[in-house]
């Protein structure tokens, strides 16, 4: 495979620039008449938008235009959509109310867009917005599932009477309650997980030019998904032709999945820069950010589970609220559905499983895919389970895991979900081993006199990754297929371009994919050039999310390889006169087998442009594209274990230890694996200490910056220990499964459980900061 | 941010000048708050008169009986302070849990007591310590000087050109920081003066601010000990209750900070 091919720790290409300063973001883009856009926003989570008076602000200096709503409904501009139908279980459609890109009449949550200022500068065009009247007549609002759920409660939209989008349900219910009649023993858990802000590094941002000659749109944006992007702004928005509009995602700097939807800002910069007849710019700043970028998560679950007198399960039962926020943004509907109960048997033989998920409307942001999406989710509901159980059941909680652990594969989950391969033992006896798990009794005793509290969790998860078989998510809804595409082009001179429809926001793609190609060909990741995020350049992609670009873009990269290499070959084997069956590709040749016959990749490539002696009837040239669509979902699972000490002082959490084991399937880059699985830890963690979005009664933020919403920081997380054990996926020629996710889905849970071992009792949420834990440590001191 | 002017005199004479030039000026040091709210709006300044590069405002000297620290000092400056160390290693402490590396290289002794944030680090060893800050028109006592959120004795125009703090017999500093912002979410300066006073103050827990806690001055005052404090019981009444923390939480903390500031003594 050579030293830089699949397998080896190759130094990101990339960071040369990031680490230079020298990368180029969308706020980079200048653009010779640019104006700047600046959105006048509500301030109230649930009012009338009685009238917008911009007359003193269209003569301030600088001020190009003043854009309201209202023209956005007047030039026909298609409202937000949501790409996933999904029907409740009395069979009916979805409920969502309209959403338009600025809200002409009525605002749902703080932050919404009503109006924009476009100005030649970013400061007129603030100055601009202050002079702007906006006429609102406040109405009450819902900031909780629970009062949007209750009767008489203020109503969002007349389409979802309630305030209800579906009432949806998976699984055999009646079996699952014989299930539950039968049971030696029944657990039960009431769990939140906590609404999280996505909060990437780079915020949202769009400049958008129209070229008024050619009709013809440019849309730079931060987009993990360029085609997708230009598919609804056409289709669906009416913005601008397909055809007649460019969108390009530069260096995106992180996403972290709230740069896969369509906002209505983009949208409005690329609307009104035909509008003014001029390019337009916005780059969101951090408030904005809090206030707008889809957030993640925020559910309210009651979970059942049902074990037979040897601590078998014997069925799950759950039911979930599920906070939309004020609108349902681009895929919003499938997370807490297709996305999430999917995967509630986690890594268990559990014969029968119904989980019911009620979608909910309330005053506060739009809330959609965030790292993980609704896989976290599950898996902290199971774990949390696991752990509860084990301790009520009282098992060692290794135990009861390993005796329901799935051992044969394939294997039919009742949701869905077909597992192809894993080895779960595996994972947590490595996990196990690390932690050095006998010897916690003495650690725990030995922190108990030095006047802490020790406790250590568990958290076994299984997640699905590779998004996906386009069939079969068509037919549970899905808007769009989930193939990936790729093409490569040998150049003449032997060098080679790859061009991708996944897009790179800090997953290190131009190494990863690049290794791919020179490991097939024995050259080195400086003769590959991976180009994407360009609608003009890339021929079309569904972008990157759902940790599906190893299995699924690389996998069309495979195919893609496959196919110039055959060409490749009957060209070498023309020119050595050799039979095409005979040729061999090292390190960089073209090798007839078993002689010091060779040719060297460059002149093949040569040979396909000069054309002067190829094989008859072949075209010339060497490029060859593929489209990969995969067979199954990939399911990455692993063995968390987490190991805390609280001070009861102050209630403070320090995580001491943390083993994490994962099984990835093959591992392109060991050193890439091991940084996003870091990552995805630290935010897991994040989620299980610090983070929270929080809003008071009246639908106001009250986390919406960084000095009340807390991110990780780098003293909050232990130096991990991260290890691997291998299946290698069958479901596709690469045999990867996907790294991307796994650490925000699999440690929320390892964290809580080992606090709720430390104090002794279940009663504590996340985040589980300082102040909470020791509210909670006086409770067991009430109780004792 | 709104358009502004900036000005850099050269003296504290005339920056007090450009501000009587100037009545919607304000004066700038390490910037760490007043640029924050400016960019947000919050703030609409006409002039900014920047403090931080007059030379006789930074600096820091030790006599035997005060440590006595220029307002312009950043932070930064006062960690690597061996006079400092010498002089109040407490003082060296509490500035090295300040903020962030990014916040300490910039902000400022003096910006950070005329701001008087109820969660500052500052005000609470200002207090214990008893110092003396001074202006460009006087001398004010650390009791008078904090008048309750982001409110001080401070004029308009007022400048802070040092802050001289009293060496105390003992002192220590305890700080639980706020998960999100790294102010106190409630910490606590002891002090123990060279005549056997004692004074302790808690900062980030009090809805009006930075407060002296009698219950533990008269408990350390009988028994300068962190175990002398186990009995004392400390009222949630008009402490901070918010997402970070409940008042009984801060309350509990008030007590646990001041044991552990006194551990931490010296
Ligand atoms: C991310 C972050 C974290 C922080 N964490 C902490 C923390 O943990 N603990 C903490 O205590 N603080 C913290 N701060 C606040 C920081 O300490 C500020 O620097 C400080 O509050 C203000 O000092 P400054 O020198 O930056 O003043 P500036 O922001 O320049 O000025 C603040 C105010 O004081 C006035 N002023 C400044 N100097 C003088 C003077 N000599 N005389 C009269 N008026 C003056 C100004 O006019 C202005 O009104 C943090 C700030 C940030 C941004």
């Amino acid at each position: 495979m050579g030293v830089e091919g699949i397998g080896a720790r190759v130094a990101r290409k990339e960071d040369k620039r990031f680490i230079t300063g020298r990368g180029r973001y969308v706020d980079d883009v200048k653009v010779i008449g640019l104006t700047h856009a600046h959105f006048i926003r509500s301030p109230h989570a649930h009012a009338k938008v009685k009238g917008i008076d911009a007359s003193a602000a269209k003569d301030m200096p600088g001020v190009v235009d003043v854009l309201t709503a209202q023209q956005l409904v007047d030039d026909k501009i298609g409202n937000l959509i949501c790409g996933w139908a999904v029907s409740s279980k009395d069979g009916t459609p979805m409920k969502m109310g309209a959403w338009p890109a600025m809200a002409p009449d009525t605002v749902r949550f703080v932050g919404q867009a009503v109006a924009v200022v476009i100005a030649e500068t970013k400061n007129q065009a603030k100055d601009a917005a202050e002079a702007v009247v906006v006429e609102y007549e406040e109405l009450p609002a819902v900031s909780s599932m629970t009062t949007a759920l209750a009767k008489s409660a203020p109503q969002l939209h007349p389409e979802a009477p309630g305030n209800v989008v579906y009432d949806w349900a998976i699984g055999d219910e009646k079996q699952t309650n014989d299930a539950f009649s039968k049971a030696a023993n029944v657990v039960s858990l009431d769990l939140t997980n906590n609404r999280l802000v996505p909060n990437a590094m780079e915020p949202r941002a769009a400049v958008a030019e129209y070229d008024e000659a050619e009709e013809h749109f440019t849309l730079h944006t931060t987009s993990q998904n360029p085609h997708v992007a230009r598919l609804v702004l056409s289709a669906f928005y009416n913005v601008a032709q397909e055809h007649k509009l460019r969108v390009i995602a530069p260096d995106v700097g992180g996403g972290f999945g709230s740069k896969i939807f369509i906002y209505p800002e983009e949208m409005v910069a690329l609307w009104a820069s035909k509008k003014v007849r001029r390019p337009v710019k916005w780059t969101g700043d951090r408030t904005e950010a809090f206030l707008t970028d889809a957030h993640g998560r925020d559910h309210m679950s009651h979970a059942e589970m049902a074990f037979d007198a040897n601590n078998r399960i014997l069925g799950l039962r759950v039911k979930t609220h599920a906070n939309f926020g004020a609108y349902m943004s681009l895929f919003s509907s499938s997370v807490p559905t297709y996305l999430y109960a999917t995967l509630l048997s986690g890594q268990y033989n559990i014969p029968t499983i119904y989980a019911e998920v009620m979608g909910v409307y309330t005053n506060t942001t739009p809330v959609d895919a965030y790292r993980g999406a609704g896989r976290p989710e599950a898996s902290y509901l199971v774990e949390r389970l696991m752990e509860t159980s084990a301790r009520q059941l009282k098992v060692d909680p290794a135990e009861l895991r390993r005796i329901n652990f799935v051992t044969q594969f394939p294997h039919q989950t009742p949701v869905i979900m077909a597992y192809d391969i894993g080895d779960f033992g595996a994972s947590l006896d490595a996990a196990l081993k690390a932690i050095d798990y006998s010897g916690f009794p003495a650690r725990k005793a030995k922190a108990k006199a030095a006047g802490k509290l020790r406790g250590l969790g568990f958290s076994c998860y299984i997640e699905a990754c590779g998004i996906a078989p386009s069939k079969a998510v068509g037919s549970l809804g899905a808007g769009v297929g989930l193939w990936e595409s790729a093409e490569v082009r040998v150049n003449p001179v032997g060098t080679i371009e790859v061009l991708t429809g996944s897009h790179s926001h800090g997953q290190g793609h131009e190494t990863t994919f690049a290794q791919l190609v020179a490991g097939r060909l024995g050259i080195s990741v400086d003769q590959v050039q991976i180009v994407h995020g360009d609608t003009d350049k890339v021929q079309f992609g569904m972008g990157t999310y759902g940790s599906r670009s190893a299995a699924v873009g690389m996998s069309a990269i495979f195919k893609a390889m496959e196919k110039v290499e055959a060409k490749a070959k009957k060209i070498a084997a023309h020119l050595l006169e050799a039979s095409e069956g005979d040729i061999v590709i090292e390190n960089g040749e073209f090798k007839v087998a078993g002689t010091d016959k060779a040719i060297a990749l460059p002149m093949v490539a040569l040979a396909a442009y000069t054309a002067h002696n190829l094989p008859d009837g072949m075209e010339p040239g060497l490029k060859e594209g593929a489209f990969y669509d995969p067979t199954n979902f990939t399911f990455p699972a692993g063995a968390y274990i987490c190991e805390v000490e609280i001070d009861p002082g102050t209630g403070k959490t320090d995580i001491v230890d943390f083993v994490a084991v994962d099984d990835f399937g093959r591992l392109i880059n060991p050193m890439i694996v091991e940084g996003q699985v870091h990552g995805g830890l630290a935010q897991g963690i994040g989620q299980a200490m610090l983070e929270s979005a929080v809003y008071d009664d009246n639908g106001q933020p009250v986390t919406a910056s960084f000095m009340d919403y807390a991110m990780p920081r780098a003293d909050d997380v232990p130096s991990f220990r991260v290890s691997h054990t291998t299946t290698l996926c069958p479901g596709n020629p690469l045999g990867v499964k996907g790294c991307g996710e796994a650490g925000a889905i699999g440690s929320s849970p390892a964290v809580i459980n080992a606090i709720t071992d430390a104090l002794g009792h279940n009663k504590i949420e996340m985040p589980a900061t300082p102040g909470r834990v020791w509210e909670a440590l006086q409770l067991r001191q009430a109780a004792e | 941010m709104y358009e502004t002017t900036y000005h850099r005199p050269a003296s504290i004479d005339e920056a007090a000048a450009l501000f009587a030039k100037h009545p919607d000026a304000k004066y700038l040091a390490g910037g760490h708050t007043l640029i924050p709210v400016m960019k947000q709006r919050l703030a609409a300044p006409s002039d900014v008169i920047d403090l931080a590069r007059i030379k006789d405002m930074i600096g820091i000297e030790a006599t035997a009986d005060a440590l006595i620290i220029k307002a312009a000092t950043t932070y930064y400056d006062i960690t690597q302070s061996a006079a400092a160390k010498k002089a109040i290693p407490a003082i060296v402490h509490l500035t090295s849990v300040l903020g962030d590396p990014a916040v300490r290289y910039r902000g400022t002794i003096g910006g950070s007591i005329a701001n008087n944030d109820p969660a500052a680090d500052y005000p609470a060893a200002v207090l214990a310590l008893n110092a003396t800050i001074k202006t460009n028109k006087r001398e004010i006592k650390g009791d008078d000087f904090f008048q309750g959120l982001f409110s001080t004795a401070l004029e308009d125009n007022e400048i802070i050109t040092s802050v001289s703090f009293p060496i105390p017999a003992k002192a220590g500093y305890a700080k639980m920081r706020h998960p999100a912002s790294r102010f106190a979410l409630t910490a606590v300066f002891v002090a123990q003066s060279k005549s056997g006073e004692v004074r302790v103050a808690a900062t980030g827990a009090s809805q009006s601010g930075v407060m002296r806690v009698p219950a533990i001055e008269a408990a350390l005052k009988a028994n300068w000990s962190a175990g002398a404090l186990d009995g004392v019981n400390i009222s949630a009444d008009g402490l901070m209750g918010d997402i970070h923390g409940s008042a009984e939480y801060r309350a509990n903390l008030i007590k646990v900070m001041a044991q552990r500031a006194v551990e931490a003594a010296s």
